[in-house]
């Protein structure tokens, strides 16, 4: 069953074209990433799924329902989705427990709240008011009401921007559990490494189409992309691109008595592939 | 399926956001010292510098109370709801709202419940600061009692409706003071909050007859004076129904542009 089918999406600002004739399929338990430059169409496309905005055209189905619907039947659908914002500033006059609490009053079935701060690691902040926040650790409250209600389906956008390398590993030990408990994820992100650490598949996307949908392992034929073999020769740093770096190491081994200096077998990058998909490079 | 459970009720909602608004607005301090310590600072500068009295039994400060009262309604209500609005928006703190299963009339509920709440604490500060340090009295007929809570009642949820709707109009948060407060200070001016009423120009009694905070005050009035006051007043009367009626008349339309203009997030 596919918890995201869209087709032939567009919407436009003025005279910008957002999002272009965007299709996408996702299905359950799935995590999906989207990545592209900022203004690539990303956040519109996501808001559209989310409902916050209207599309000019398309047809989409989010969880069996039409986001831009309204009413009681949206509700029951807003049950269902949990939703992590780019960035939420509010004044911080309420605890971390006070937060999370509350927000669990809006859904049929939600989580257990003290469940949920330890699983965003915030046990040492539950007592504390949001504004003492750092930046970190509010972003990961964010992600707690995010999955508060035990949503079927949770957006991410950048939610790992401005987390120390620990918060990052650590909330992607979090994301990992929640894909073990069958929610499918839609993530949004600038960080390649992210992408590569949690996504099943990415989508490139960038002036608003997707340039390739793919695992990513496999996207921009990185898997079959030609290896290239370094090492230095006579003070010289000397290169092979090769289909067979293996058998270029055995001759190398068989070429020079000991080491062979500076060996290096380099493949692209889900770094290298990405940014020369968006022309960057 | 999480479908087949029921979502919680609106109004249990509604009462679950009042009961947060109310702590929310308890930790902030300046919210608290300028709404419920800012009336009573007022009445200690007005009660010092007008010493006058206006009709037997009716000192300056008494009929500076009932202003103070109604123009509280319009604080705590339309001022304090068209700041906080405009900044809850910019922060995203209303988008995430949106995001969830919570339907909005649970957040106008919860917005209601916090200006009820503050204003009642306002008016029992006020009324217990003005008994003892300016001779204010309390009407004992039963039936001014009555008037008094309709006032209360109606005036903040008319304040609240318009509140909700004109935070439509700021564009920014930061920005939301300066285009609100102008409104309520010179509709107290024109409103005869500060000054007796009836010694406004004409032009100022016809423009402020328009809008709800004259008819609070007239209403307060009626209730913190004697009615031999009455007579002093613009028609001669009290015009208690009348007041009821336009009251009213702002409540329904406060509630349909409130509905109409909300927005959760700024684009």
């Amino acid at each position: 069953m596919n918890v995201i089918e869209v087709q032939g999406l567009h919407k436009s600002y003025a005279d910008t074209k957002a999002v272009d004739g965007i299709d996408l399929t996702i299905a359950q338990g799935e995590i999906f990433a989207l990545l592209g430059p900022n203004g690539a169409g990303k956040t519109t496309t996501v808001e559209i799924l989310e409902g916050f905005r209207k599309a000019d055209s398309g047809s989409i189905s989010v969880l069996g329902f039409d986001p831009s619907q309204r009413g009681v039947q949206a509700r029951i659908w807003r049950n269902r989705i949990g939703i992590v914002l780019q960035s939420t500033a509010d004044a911080g006059d309420l605890t971390v427990i006070e937060t999370l609490s509350h927000f669990a009053k809006y859904y049929s079935a939600p989580r257990d709240t003290d469940e949920v701060i330890n699983s965003v690691g915030l046990d040492e902040k539950r007592d504390a008011l949001i504004r003492t926040l750092s930046g970190g650790q509010r972003r990961r409250l964010d992600v707690g009401l995010g999955i508060i209600g035990s949503p079927e389906l949770l957006f991410l956008d950048e939610p790992t921007t401005g987390f120390d390398p620990e918060a990052r590993r650590a909330f992607w030990l979090l994301i990992e559990s929640l894909r073990k408990g069958g929610t499918t994820i839609l993530l949004t992100t600038h960080y390649l490494d992210e992408a590569e650490a949690l996504a099943d598949r990415v989508a490139v996307i960038t002036r608003g189409k997707i340039l390739e949908v793919s695992t990513p392992a496999q996207l921009g034929g990185r898997a079959t992309a030609k290896a290239r073999v370094q090492w230095k020769s006579n003070g010289v740093i000397q290169e092979e691109m090769t289909d067979n770096p293996t058998e270029v190491v055995k001759r190398l081994s068989a070429q020079f008595p000991g080491e062979v200096p500076e060996l290096q077998v380099l493949r692209p990058s889900l770094e290298d592939i990405y940014l020369s998909m968006i022309g960057e490079k | 399926m999480s479908t087949q459970k029921s979502l919680p009720t609106t109004i249990a909602l509604g009462v679950a956001r009042g009961g947060l608004e109310i702590r929310q607005f308890m930790r902030q301090r300046e919210s608290v010292v300028f709404t419920l310590a800012f009336p009573i600072i007022l009445l200690a500068i007005f009660g010092s510098v007008f010493k006058t009295t206006l009709a037997e039994g009716v000192t300056f400060s008494q009929y500076f109370v009932a202003g103070m009262i109604a123009s509280g309604l319009v604080n705590t209500g339309f001022q304090q709801l068209a700041i906080i609005i405009p900044m809850e928006r910019e922060f995203g703190s209303l988008k995430r709202l949106r995001g969830t299963p919570m339907h909005v009339a649970s957040y106008f509920i919860g917005k209601s419940i916090l200006v009820f709440v503050s204003m009642a604490i306002q008016v029992v500060l006020l009324l217990a600061a003005g008994m003892i340090f300016f001779g204010v009295e309390l009407p004992t007929d039963p039936y001014k009692w009555l008037t008094f809570t309709w006032l209360i009642i109606l005036g903040s949820a008319a304040s609240t409706a318009l509140g909700i709707a004109f935070a439509a109009v700021p564009k920014s948060g930061r920005g939301a003071s300066a285009v609100v407060s102008p409104v309520v200070i010179v509709l107290q001016f024109f409103s005869g909050v500060f000054f007796v009423f009836t010694d406004l120009p004409g032009w100022m009694q016809q423009v402020a007859a328009i809008f709800p905070l004259k008819w609070m005050t007239q209403g307060m009035r009626s209730v913190f004076l004697p009615d031999s006051f009455a007579v002093r007043e613009v028609a001669g009367t009290w015009e208690t129904q009348r007041t009821f009626l336009i009251l009213m008349a702002w409540l329904v339309a406060g509630i349909f542009l409130a509905i109409r203009t909300f927005k959760w997030s700024r684009d």
